[in-house]
């Protein structure tokens, strides 16, 4: 009964996980000043305009504390017990926000009161892992104890997904299939995070790559060939572990390559399909020979998994270019940032590189920035805030932040792992999954790796509904894994 | 409590799996920073001031070496919108002679993404355009007060003839549009609207120069970089040599004052555009500088369209100037030969009537066109299309395809924007229109350039041309030679119509007589063998239009001109006194004592009044 009392009291800020409050108060700082650098000299060029990015910004970091203060006070079971409350709550806004919000650049994901805008998205992702995480935490609920518990949970998933997406805010919604690392974390097999992987890489690679052709494929297909052949190979060395399957399986694939890329340099006409096709059935034939003196499962597996790639990639071809009109194309692709759309993405990302190289190893210095302004790269202090930093801080900057990402990352998942019960850990796992898709994704655009989608780098990037979105899903945490020791679990 | 431990391992793959993630993208970071010069060198040149020059717009000049078209200088205000620091607005704004509210809404303009795609607060940007001397003076003296600010120079067009608006075009300042569909524009940059200089835009606007300037941090210029080495010279636009007769032009738009219409002349032997009248004309230096805008939405809104072309996009009933093609037709397919005779009974009659004027009858082809009459193409065409052992839509698709090799239907293809294809009915036109029952007779009236067949003056004239060549044309063009570089070789194409060089000689031979004793005796020049048919069209506006069609000399013809006034009778009135005009006005360079009456009549008269049509 006492350390209940306490509980709300000092004792927070004994068991407090400083390591993550000083790492958050490192990311919001920088990013208030990056915000301030890449508006400053925007604001003297123009005349008639006094929009001050950064004092807002200053404003919603000092907000944030105060609410980061607010939830770190509550008790610590009101999460749990009004997890499915909050998220149903959640659902309702972001219904509403269909209809209640304004058009703004197509997109229906702000409601709007007076001269304050809320981005209901932003909330959704706490609500989503509360109720994640208290599913998770029932009685002897178990991920694989039957295929329902994976239903339920995708359920709990796809609601806001839906919701987003009707708001048409694809790159929001993309954030939540990050839900996966959590059930890879509670129980799911790892062949499915794999697959998954694959899938996504396969689908992005061939739909991005169209344009060039290597022997007479075009690069994206050749690329997804190339993967697979190399994913077939480690599977048989690491996941099969039988080194002379392994080693005869390789060693066709390099020579038959080689033999191959001689030919097409000397002008001969090579059928890329039928050469991979080919060398991928004389391999898989080889293989159902050879296993025969092994277990078979895994050989099957990795075999399916070369069958079911390759049908996978004809599939993506077929829909893509038969099926699916022009229009829905294009729209797949502006979505996913492949094509360069309207409003210039291919533009930005040319023009953050830009900047991002010629920062240099240590930078051009605070304000030196020339490329990083405002309207140069447009969204400079939203989602392409990145590159101020590689700009006006150099290689020494940006390396610093990502390391700061993953030292906070690392910090989570350890914090994650200490929890007792299941409530807290599925919670914490949720929260890094989304800080893994959004810096992964983000950082990734703003150097032309990654397609370009629309999501804030979290902590820094202007906005006050992502600043305030992250800080509550960081907090919740912060202050579930503070009262981990006065449990009775 | 549950703890899975083989579970707990996993947080080694999803921690594995962004520290992975964070090493490629630091590799990339890196690559990015330090291992590539590539995009140190893209954002050092942001300390450069890269300066466009702008090159000269080709110049034209006429057939006979005469200046038409040439440049005069201009000043546009531009900012580098990074480098201007707070100024005295007041002080701006007097210098220009402007108020504050207008500077505001210029620079709102500027910044506007939809009306300036290009804008970047990094490289130039037109402010305001086209400042008078003064203005100009003034700010330069001042410039040194705001800081961003500099005066490009630039060039805009000038005139020497006020005439020849439709054919020259003009020069106004791009639209999003156009940046957005060629990357050669910039705001603020010129292009051609309408005539050649649209069509001759990519000739004529050359290529734009760049001129490297080095900045200090306050956005001073510091002189040229490396004492210009990297510049690149701007290439002068080609200039043309139009096929025009500037004074013949200028002359044609005289004499059709006060009348609606168009006046086209060809050289046979070339197909070179001597003259492109359509009227109401107006002149070109109206859309120049700063009042273009004003101008041209007058223009528009002017009753009478002049900036709508007629001698290219009026599609007109071509009238009695259409009995030579059809003379030709029958000539060609055997219906008739010079000898044949059809009756005329102060018209065709045959079921229905179709009026014509007295002269003998019988008569044949020669005589028929030198009185004009009607009742002979009728009989030619009903004889043709219920011609035995034929189906009539076959016949009537031959007559069609003649009529096409011929120029009519389609676009001859003029090397200037809009033109018209006229139009010309097939049988398919018939089966729908008529439901399949149509006959020669019931559509008769096509024989004499009346019912659906509509043509333009260009493709009148051009009949006309061929006419004067005895059975082939070259594709009318108004663009002569453009320096440096070749016209399109289609204009060097000769076009043959499938009928016998023989049949125009006849016909030629019938439009001469015609002048000598027939409908165009006003054309009747002393010392020049005219040839000439006259058209007199009927139409639902009004009073015919009063048409003509004529070449000269009868041997070696020089010019082949046809004329077209709407709603004014006759193509005796007015058709042959100016259509004559115009052939002895080029062949001989002035009018004689004895038809200074004739070309007072047609300068002052004025037809709009007269018709009493009020709609156009």
């Amino acid at each position: 009964m006492e350390s209940r009392n306490i509980d709300t009291g000092a004792s927070v800020f004994k068991s407090l996980d400083w390591v993550t409050i000083i790492l958050y108060l490192l990311l919001v700082t920088m990013g208030a000043i990056s915000i301030y650098a890449a508006s400053y000299d925007f604001d003297n060029a123009s005349l008639f305009d006094l929009k001050e990015f950064s004092g807002k910004q200053i404003m919603w970091i000092g907000l944030s504390l105060v609410l980061g203060m607010v939830i770190l006070l509550l008790d610590y079971r009101l999460y749990k017990i009004y997890a499915y409350p909050i998220y149903g709550v959640v659902a309702l806004l972001l219904l509403i926000t269909i209809f209640a919000s304004q058009n703004i650049k197509g997109s229906h994901s702000w409601l709007v009161f007076g001269p304050v805008s809320l981005q209901p998205a932003e909330f959704g992702k706490f609500a989503t892992a509360l109720a994640l995480a208290k599913l998770f935490d029932s009685y002897n609920f178990s991920l694989n104890a039957k295929i329902s518990n994976y239903f339920r949970a995708l359920i709990i998933i796809f609601i806001p997904i839906i919701l987003i997406l009707l708001q048409n805010e694809t790159g929001s919604a993309l954030v939540y299939i990050s839900f996966i690392f959590v059930l890879y974390r509670e129980g799911m097999s790892g062949l499915v995070l794999f697959s998954i992987l694959c899938a996504i890489t396969f689908f992005v690679v061939a739909v991005k790559f169209t344009e060039v052709s290597i022997i007479g494929l075009p690069v994206g297909e050749f690329s997804v060939f190339v993967m697979i052949l190399l994913i077939y190979s480690m599977m048989l060395l690491f996941y099969c572990k039988d080194l002379i399957i392994a080693r005869n399986v390789i060693g066709g694939f390099i020579i038959s390559g080689i033999v191959v890329a001689i030919l097409a340099a000397c002008g001969v006409n090579v059928n890329g399909l039928a050469y991979f096709l080919s060398i991928l059935g004389i391999a898989i034939i080889y293989t159902i020979l050879a296993m025969f003196h092994h277990p078979i499962s895994k050989f099957l597996i990795s075999i399916s998994f070369a069958i079911v790639s390759v049908l996978f990639l004809f599939s993506v071809n077929y829909v893509f270019g038969n099926v699916l009109q022009p229009h829905q194309q294009l729209r797949i692709k502006v979505a996913l940032g492949i094509e360069e759309n309207l409003m210039g993405a291919g533009y930005n990302v040319n023009q953050s590189k830009i900047a991002i190289g010629s920062g240099g190893l240590t930078g051009k210095g605070f304000l030196n920035g020339t490329q990083t302004k405002l309207k140069y790269v447009p969204e400079q202090h939203t989602d392409f805030i990145f590159c101020t930093i590689g700009e006006e801080e150099g290689f020494v900057g940006a390396s610093t932040v990502l390391i700061l990402y993953l030292a906070l990352i690392l910090r989570l998942i350890h914090i994650a792992e200490r929890q007792r019960s299941p409530f807290e850990r599925v919670y914490a796992y949720c929260v890094i999954s989304i800080l893994i898709f959004h810096v992964a994704i983000n950082v990734g655009m703003v150097m032309g790796l990654c397609p370009v989608i629309g999501i804030p780098l979290p902590f820094f990037s202007y906005g006050g509904s992502s600043l305030w979105g992250f800080t509550i899903l960081l907090f919740i945490l912060l202050r579930l894994d503070a009262s981990r020791k006065e449990r009775r679990d | 409590m549950r703890k899975d431990y083989k579970l707990e391992k996993r947080k080694y793959v999803i921690g594995g799996f962004i520290t992975l993630i964070v090493i490629i993208y630091l590799f990339r970071l890196f690559s990015l920073q330090v291992g590539d010069d590539k995009y140190k060198e893209s954002a050092e040149s942001n300390a450069f001031i890269k300066r466009v020059i702008y090159p000269a717009r080709g110049l034209m000049y006429d057939r006979n070496g005469k200046l038409v078209v040439f440049n005069k200088p201009a000043y546009d205000v531009m900012i580098i919108p990074k480098d201007v620091k707070d100024f005295d607005t007041v002080a701006l704004c007097s210098a220009l002679e402007i108020t504050r509210d207008e500077l505001m809404e210029k620079w709102e303009e500027m910044k506007n993404p939809r009306k300036n795609p290009g804008y970047s607060a990094y490289t130039p940007q037109k402010l305001i355009s086209h400042l008078s001397q003064e203005n100009y003076g003034r700010l330069q003296e001042k410039l040194y007060l705001f800081p961003g600010f500099f005066i490009q120079k630039r060039t805009v067009r000038e005139y020497s003839y006020h005439t020849a608006g439709n054919v020259l075009g003009n020069i106004r300042e791009v639209s999003a549009t156009d940046i957005e569909n060629d990357r050669y524009y910039r705001r603020g940059d010129y292009t051609g609207d309408l005539g050649i200089e649209k069509s001759y835009e990519n000739a004529l606007r050359g290529s734009k120069g760049v001129e490297i300037l080095m900045k200090d941090a306050l956005g001073r210029i510091k002189g040229r970089y490396e004492d210009g080495i990297h510049d690149v010279a701007p290439k002068s636009g080609h200039n043309l040599t139009l096929s025009l007769d500037i004074e013949l032009q200028e002359y044609g738009e005289k004499l059709m004052h006060g009348k609606i219409g168009a006046i086209v002349a060809i050289e046979p032997s070339t197909g070179e555009i001597l003259c492109l009248v359509s009227s109401p004309s107006y002149d070109p230096s109206l859309l120049v500088g700063k009042e273009r805008g004003k101008n041209y939405g007058l223009l528009t809104q002017d009753h009478y369209k002049p900036l709508y072309d007629r001698a290219l996009q009026g599609a007109y009933p071509p009238g009695s100037t259409f009995k030579p093609t059809q003379g030709l037709i029958f000539l060609q397919e055997g219906i008739v030969n010079l000898s044949t005779m059809y009756p005329c009974y102060h018209g065709y009659v045959n079921g229905l009537r179709v009026g014509c004027h007295g002269h003998a009858s019988p008569i044949s082809l020669k005589p028929a066109l030198q009185t004009s009459c009607n009742a002979y193409f009728c009989w030619g065409f009903k004889n043709m299309m219920d011609k035995r052992g034929t189906k009539t839509a076959n016949q009537f698709e031959k007559w069609k395809n003649y009529l096409v090799e011929m120029g009519y239907g389609y676009r001859l293809g003029v090397d200037l924007p809009s033109e018209n294809r006229g139009f010309l009915p097939n049988a398919e036109y018939y089966n729908k229109r008529k439901g399949g029952k149509w006959s020669g007779n019931s559509i008769i009236s096509v024989s004499i350039g009346q019912g659906e067949v509509l043509a333009t003056p260009l493709q009148i004239a051009n009949l006309c041309a061929t006419i004067a060549n005895r059975g082939y044309f070259y594709t009318p063009h108004i663009v002569k030679e453009i320096a440096d570089s070749v016209i399109d070789p289609k204009y060097k194409e000769k076009r043959k119509p499938h009928i016998k060089k023989q049949y125009y000689e006849d016909v030629a031979e019938g439009m001469r007589m015609a002048v000598l004793g027939g409908t165009c005796r006003g054309a009747n020049l002393p010392g020049i063998e005219v040839c000439g048919k006259t058209g007199t069209a009927q139409n639902p506006h009004g009073k015919d239009h009063s048409a003509f069609i004529g070449f000269a000399p009868y041997h070696n013809p020089k010019i082949a001109v046809a004329v077209y006034v709407e709603n004014a009778g006759f193509g005796a009135a007015y058709g042959v006194p100016i259509g004559s005009l115009i052939i002895e006005k080029y062949l001989n360079g002035e009018i004689s004592p004895a038809r200074k009456g004739i070309e007072e009549r047609m300068l002052t008269s004025n037809t709009i009044i007269s018709s009493g049509v009020k709609k156009h």
